[in-house]
């Protein structure tokens, strides 16, 4: 690892006015995603500004029907809390699945979602969610956060600092792991949003990131039930293809996980 | 025997410093004024070397040294052996490369060291390695054995034309064609045994001091044999002449045969200590691990068996191609010859096989032995070619294993071996039975109703483990004996010091051989410390692979044990007045058969040091060692039987059930043997299911870390039924076999056999990834 | 340089060190408390597994100056004198370990997932146990002892 010079941030603004300062920051959360690019010398930001103590950044409030997860909140926080479970069990199930139990105790939902990577659980949730993403400077649509693999709409110094969602009527999220690194090889969010709209997010098999699969929520919309998928036509070309599996492997899966996804919604 | 005697399940004692964080392992150690090594490993895999350009580096912080290839030559470090000299069938020596522990002229794969930096911290040292600017002339590759072969291929090494560093055989060719040509039916195979990387928990680590005072070498490493490393440093790499050279081998994370090799990085601390008169630590991280390590496995294959109208196997003909990478590594000669081909057999009776492989170099990593080193290999092959030819000839696979099974011992097989023991019929039975074989067809058509696709695959697996005696492997070419020492020492109070050339690197050895001592005298184990990986401790061994440290280290004990107690009887004869022949030795007692006399072990152990009442012209002390050169190999085997279920939508295998049934002659600590079996076994599914190393066209080892080589997790593998039967080992005193490969070479054949059983296609590769399986159920 | 404070194993420590020390370098290197191992560099095998603040963490991806102001406990602490913690003993007692590389942090990482099952009033069933074994590489046991052992030290804590 090169070296880098550590700030913790007290606050957003606080955070804002280090970046403001760095030559070349990087704002770090969990840094289970950082952490190890850094050791592989892969980023070597000339400083880090932690965002992992900012209270305000912290925890997950519902309001009705709305529920807003602050950027510092670990998977392990989404994962067990009850009361987010009981409106909206697929967001709390996609957070205990990912990484391992170490990784969730420090990775935060804020991280996941800036980094983008195209393996990632989070971005398949916001997008099917239509979540908003809500920063230090304005609140983004989800569906104009996302703009291609690792990259986002957020703006130098622009810091997550929660995200916020409608619970849906229902909602799940089915994973393929990839055998080896246990990311997404392919993850399918499954949401019915209230008004009756169904939105499908898909991680992990798309050759330029996360992306919705338009088919399957027209489907969805007319009929949520599994059946609804199975005739739904994911586009190998738009697949990522690896030694795990070439993109034929990773269509089949799309339809498989989005299948399964809406059978665990009910 | 007591109850920390032969037989007995002792909890171990090494156990205590691991689950307290108190191991010591080599990365742990720290010397006063420790400098690091960066190793500037090659990028290409096939390129000249124009220049180094290392100016920069040594300008950058904490740099001591940036030092090459031709220095390390210049200072008249040697080049890396082979141990094991192969012939051709022609006649001629193999056609060996010269590999430097530095590259001098050319890099042969990725990850070949094309110079080291030594700094005053590991970061230092890393930065000026990036910094250090290789002039390289890019060369064409080639990662495949069989493309290696091919005329116009890339050539590595001036000595091996072709690339081919032996062709070689074994068995007879015309008898085997000709029996093949008269068989009422012929079965045909192909195989890819796949590559994989050993992967032991620990990297490997090295920390080497050279004290100017003393003109001494001292040098912890991760070695599973710190007296061969010794031996090979001072013989044939020049470091240093052996009594100038320590080699300690602490606690080792485990090696599984990647830690036997000497490598370059132990060489180069060493050297580079003297050089720059600093202590030199390097610690591989797991991309150098990948890189680096020695590779296993990686061969391809074809072969035909026939069978007689009554399915009796008539003749065994089989071709192997087998990648030995850029280098010979230290024993890589051998895994594709002596510890493959000789197993061909199997449990079978067959009069005719003949075995050719051709070994070739290509840019890679070198391939050396792992984890059963040549024997999965051949019992893959022979367990996929008896299941495929069972389902072509419409038989139970069970049945035409047994219609075939050598029945009579001993038993010469055509190529080399000749079987000591073994019951195959009661392995094969007991692994039936456990598996409930005769009640799978309605496990199967229950499965199908929850739409999965169950299949079932047999394995009926031999080994020959302990490798030796020493005359023989030394006629097949091998270049060193492979026999074991031990030394007993008895200390004034009764305790007892075992020091042994095994080495432990989770065996568990601390407990299994301080349970001989409990056996024979009655002392409990807390009495006994073993003492080994230290050559300053321990005179000589020859360490543990090849699952020897029972059937040859144990041995080894029990000779100098016989001569200890021996003395400790002519001693207590002495004393108490009575016959030699009456004295019996328990419980930790010495005592007079069929009397009421008896001494203290302790009282007796006294004697021997006090000297002053031994018998006439007897040396005082109680110390005795002893070398043990085994007979024969000996010959484990079993039977294994696994069940899967697969997920016809996403072709993920599920292992519903493993049974293996074992047969490791005697067992003296059943926990230990048990967890050696869960190991093997989990590394054998991992070949099969989720391992695999795999250089892509640019000759870059894109499985350089856990994100993309799959290792088995907890989840990917079931708990496993286990059982053993007992046909104890003629060759040796304690009637062992050795158990510690037994796992990885038995289970491969028997998981692919199930899921090609479930999937109805038999052409699969291994490792049966997610996506090959859901691949070949749709091809 | 950054000066880093933090309990460790009930001890407060304070050390200057490179703001990109690596949590497990400041304990193997500082502290000299090398039970904690590192087995890769892509946070898979979970040799690190240390607890911090007490939940289980990968100390090779946290760095030191994260940590400062927390409470780690490492291998070395977990044992109460010379009194086991049961986790402990019952890798022990069901052999699951053989060369030890792995097994610190198997077992902070064990700790953890019967503290929480506890907390959660959960029940560990094999088939969870191994799921949450996901972020731990054993390469010697194949894993059957250490359920083993897991199961046994649930039932003893529960």
């Amino acid at each position: 690892m090169h070296n880098t010079s550590y700030h913790r941030a007290s606050s957003v603004d606080d955070a804002a006015a280090m970046m403001a300062k760095a030559e070349d920051g990087k704002f770090v959360s969990g840094g289970q995603t950082l952490i190890p690019t850094m050791k592989q010398r892969l980023a070597a930001p000339s400083d880090l500004i932690d965002l992992r103590h900012i209270a305000a950044m912290k925890g997950i409030s519902i309001n009705g029907n709305q529920v807003t997860i602050g950027a510092a909140t670990t998977h392990a926080e989404v994962a067990s809390s009850k009361e987010l479970r009981a409106i909206c069990p697929g967001i709390c199930n996609l957070a205990g699945h990912i990484g391992d139990p170490a990784v969730r105790h420090m990775g935060t939902i804020g991280g996941s979602i800036a980094n983008n990577d195209p393996a990632a659980d989070y971005p398949s949730a916001m997008m099917a969610l239509n979540a908003q993403i809500m920063t230090n400077k304005r609140t983004i649509d989800t569906d104009d956060f996302f703009t291609g693999m690792f990259e986002t709409a957020l703006e130098d110094g622009e810091i997550i600092t929660a995200v916020s969602f409608a619970a849906p009527a229902k909602s799940a999220y089915a994973k393929f792991p990839n055998p080896a690194s246990r990311y997404a090889m392919a993850g399918v969010f499954v949401a019915k949003l209230k008004n009756g709209m169904a939105r499908v997010g898909v991680t992990g098999a798309g050759a330029s990131g996360v992306f919705r699969h338009e088919g399957m929520e027209k489907a969805l919309t007319d009929n949520w039930s599994a059946d609804a998928v199975a005739n739904a036509k994911v586009d190998e070309g738009m697949m990522l293809s690896d030694i795990h599996g070439d993109s034929a492997y990773r269509a089949n899966l799309v339809k498989v996980m989005a299948k399964r996804a809406v059978a665990a919604a009910g | 025997m007591g109850m920390e005697g032969i037989g007995a399940r002792v909890l171990r004692k090494e156990d205590q410093r691991f689950i307290t964080g108190k191991g010591r392992y080599t990365d742990d150690f720290k010397m006063a004024g420790m400098h690091y090594a960066a190793f500037v490993r090659s990028p290409h895999a096939h390129a000249k070397i124009k220049g180094i350009d290392k100016s920069a580096a040594e300008a950058m912080p904490g740099v001591v040294a940036v030092l090459d290839g031709k220095q390390l030559t210049g200072d008249g470090i040697g080049n890396l052996i082979c141990g094991w000299m192969i012939h051709s069938k022609d006649g001629s020596p193999m056609n060996m490369g010269a590999w430097s522990a530095i590259a001098t002229e050319k890099v042969r794969y990725v990850g070949d060291a094309a110079a080291v930096v030594i700094a005053d911290s590991l970061a230092n040292a890393r930065s000026a390695a990036e910094a250090v600017a290789v002039d390289y002339e890019v060369l064409p590759h080639v990662v495949d054995a069989v493309s290696a072969l091919k005329s116009g291929a890339p050539q590595l090494h001036p000595e091996a034309k072709n690339n081919m560093i032996y062709d070689w055989e074994i068995g007879e060719a015309a008898a085997t064609d000709a029996a093949l040509a008269k068989s009422a039916h012929v079965t045909e195979i192909e195989i890819y045994n796949n590559r994989l990387v050993p992967n032991p928990m620990e990297p490997r680590a090295a920390l080497a001091n050279y004290d100017v005072a003393e003109d001494h070498f001292t040098l912890y490493t991760t070695s599973q044999n710190p007296h061969v490393a010794r031996l090979v440093l001072s013989a044939f790499y020049q470091v240093a002449p052996e009594h100038k050279l320590r080699v300690i081998a602490p606690d080792v994370g485990g090696g599984f045969g990647s830690k036997i090799y000497i490598y370059p990085e132990e060489i180069v601390c060493l050297w580079a200590s003297k050089r720059t008169g600093v202590p030199v630590k390097w610690t591989a991280d797991r991309t150098e691990a990948f890189l680096a390590d020695a590779h296993g496995r990686d061969h391809v294959t074809k072969a035909r068996i026939g069978f007689d109208k009554d399915h009796k196997i008539t003749g065994f003909k089989v071709d192997t191609i087998a990648n030995i990478g850029a280098y010979m590594s230290l024993f890589s000669s051998s895994v594709p010859t002596y510890l493959y081909a000789t197993l061909l057999s199997g449990q079978y009776n067959i009069a005719n096989i003949h075995c050719n492989v051709r070994t070739v170099y290509t840019n890679t990593a070198p391939v050396d032995a792992y984890r059963g080193a040549g024997r999965p290999e051949a019992t893959f092959l022979v367990e996929r070619i008896m299941e495929t030819a069972a389902r072509e000839l419409g038989l139970d696979p069970a049945e035409l294993r047994r219609k075939n099974f050598i029945r009579s011992f001993p038993h010469q097989t055509p190529v080399i071996m000749a079987y000591d023991a073994g019951d195959y019929d009661t392995t094969l039975d007991a692994a039936l039975k456990a598996a409930d074989y005769a009640g799978f067809s309605a496990r199967r058509a229950e499965a199908e109703k929850r739409g999965k696709k169950r299949g079932i695959g047999l394995s009926c697996y031999i080994e020959a483990c302990g490798i030796a005696p020493s005359a023989a492997v030394g006629s097949l070419g091998a270049g060193v004996g492979l026999w074991e020492s031990a030394e007993v020492r008895v200390n004034p109070v009764g305790t007892i010091e075992i020091l042994t050339g095994s080495h432990s690197h989770g065996q568990g050895h601390e407990t299994t051989f301080a349970q001989l001592i409990s056996d024979r005298f009655g002392l409990p184990t807390a009495n006994v410390q073993i003492v080994h990986g230290d050559t300053d401790k321990v005179q000589f061994g020859m360490g543990t692979y090849g699952s020897r440290s029972g059937a040859v280290g144990m041995s080894a004990i029990v000779k100098a044990l016989d001569k200890v107690e021996a003395k400790a009887k002519k001693i207590a004869a002495h004393l108490m007045e009575a016959d030699e022949g009456d004295i019996v030795i328990e419980n930790g007692e010495v005592k007079v058969a069929g009397t009421d006399k008896k001494l203290g072990w302790h009282e007796v152990c006294l004697a021997a040091y006090t000297g002053h009442n031994l018998p006439a012209g007897m040396e005082p002390g109680l110390k005795e060692g002893a070398f043990y050169d085994p007979t024969n190999f000996t010959f484990p085997a079993g039977a294994y039987v696994c069940e899967v279920e697969v997920d016809p939508e996403t072709g993920v295998t599920q292992i519903v059930q493993f049974v293996a049934a074992d047969d490791f002659g005697k067992i003296i600590n059943p926990m230990i043997v048990e967890g050696q079996v869960h190991g093997g076994i989990a590394q054998g599914i991992g070949q099969a299911l989720l391992e695999g190393a795999i250089y892509n066209a640019d000759g870059q080892l894109i499985t350089a870390s856990f994100m993309d080589y799959t290792m088995p997790r907890a989840d990917d593998l079931p708990s496993f039924k286990l059982s053993t039967h007992e046909t104890l080992c003629p060759g040796n005193p304690l009637g062992i076999k050795g158990c510690g490969e037994a796992g990885a070479i038995g289970s491969p054949p028997a998981l692919i056999n199930a899921i090609t059983d479930a999937i109805g296609n038999n052409n699969l590769t291994m490792p049966a990834s997610p996506s090959r399986v859901w691949a070949a159920m749709k091809a | 340089m950054a000066t880093v404070s933090m309990t460790v194993n009930g001890k407060k420590v304070t050390g200057d060190v490179e703001d990109r020390t690596l949590l497990v370098q400041f304990l193997r290197e500082i502290l000299n408390l090398t039970g904690t191992h590192v087995g890769c560099d892509t946070s898979q095998c979970g040799a690190c597994v240390v607890h911090v603040d007490g939940k289980a963490v990968k100390s090779c991806t946290t760095l030191a100056v994260q940590a400062s102001g927390s409470a780690v406990t490492t291998i070395e602490g977990l044992a109460d004198g010379a009194n086991l913690h049961p986790v402990q003993s019952a890798f022990r007692e069901h052999h699951g370990l053989q060369c030890g590389f792995c097994t610190p942090g198997m077992i902070m990482t064990a700790v953890d997932m019967i503290n929480r099952a506890k907390a959660d009033g959960r029940k560990l069933d094999e088939g969870t146990i191994r799921a949450e074994l996901e972020g731990n590489i054993c390469r010697c046991t194949g894993y059957h002892n250490i359920v083993r052992a897991i199961e046994s030290a649930a039932q003893a804590i529960a």
